[in-house]
């Protein structure tokens, strides 16, 4: 299967990295990471990749890596569509202090626009 | 992240202890902090609606139910319980973010819903809140949840924001 992973730089984001690098090593899935410019995160794209590539280090993996810019959303849900991947996976539903699961624009906008498969990871 | 709130403060609220009769006739007690009979409390999340549940809370299994109350029930969080006959019906939190604002969620359980006690819990809640000096608190609610959203904007809640999958509504307390 091909799996196309966007990547913001959130913890929750590299939690992802791990949950789908494992599925991929079992199941032989092609992983293409696409690192998604977000305002609310400090993390460079260049950070970002270099967090990936030392995660990755120590697995069998090696994906191809690429910097989306512009609305992070619509970048996945068109590269997803473009290239014909069988799955777009993305993490999100950080919690509130109060507990509370909120999904942000990016993840609404994926859930809503996207024609692939999407995976919510947790 | 910042968070708008409304240039306005409320007006006074209520504060707890105190009485009311709800709209089936019913002596509902409400009273600050939830610490005194945690139990109970368990005991009603247990019984909770799971369609009644919102964003993921409350939790479904006793594990999760007490991790999560032991958040809640902490020193830093302002808690008030409604009690009939002594056993708690409902129940409304404020937990500190990372700022100095409050989010605020609000339960009450199926038999007891319709009769104005949502509304009643969550003035107290906020008198509560202004007597301990708190100045902003903050919500996310669903969007089809329009029977919670007009509790809300009744009380004096406004909408700081309709971008994501649930609005934000917020007030200023003092």
């Amino acid at each position: 299967m091909k799996v196309l992973l966007g990547i913001g730089g959130s913890d929750g984001s590299f939690e992802a990295l791990a949950d789908t690098v494992t599925r991929a090593e079992e199941a032989g899935d092609a992983v293409t990471v696409a690192i998604v410019d977000r305002e609310d995160i400090t993390l460079t794209p260049e950070e970002i990749e270099t967090e990936i590539r030392e995660r990755l280090a120590e697995t069998s993996m090696e994906p191809d890596i690429r910097h989306l810019s512009g609305h992070p959303g619509s970048r996945l849900v068109e590269l997803a569509e473009q290239e014909q991947f069988d799955r777009l996976v993305v993490a999100g539903g950080e919690r509130s202090p109060l507990g509370k699961i909120n999904f942000d624009e990016t993840l609404e906008f994926v859930l809503l626009n996207a024609e692939t498969t999407v995976t919510l990871v947790r | 992240m910042t968070r708008e709130y409304p240039d306005e403060p409320a007006g006074e609220f209520p504060s707890p202890p105190d009485t009311v009769t709800d709209g089936e006739g019913r002596e509902i007690r409400y009273r600050s902090g939830g610490d005194d009979d945690p139990e109970a409390l368990v005991e009603m999340y247990l019984d909770f609606e799971a369609e009644d549940r919102a964003q993921g809370i409350p939790p479904v299994r006793e594990e999760p139910i007490r991790d999560w109350l032991d958040v809640l029930l902490s020193d830093d969080c302002l808690n008030v319980v409604a009690c009939h006959d002594g056993a708690p019906v409902g129940h409304a939190t404020l937990v500190p973010d990372e700022g100095e604002s409050y989010e605020l969620a609000i339960f009450v359980v199926r038999p007891y819903q319709g009769a104005g006690i949502g509304t009643e819990l969550l003035e107290h809640l906020l008198g509560y809140a202004q007597e301990e000096g708190v100045e902003q608190v903050w919500l996310t609610v669903e969007r089809w949840n329009d029977p919670a959203i007009a509790v809300y904007k009744k009380v004096g809640f406004e909408m700081t924001s309709t971008e994501s999958f649930e609005l934000e509504m917020a007030i200023r307390l003092e």
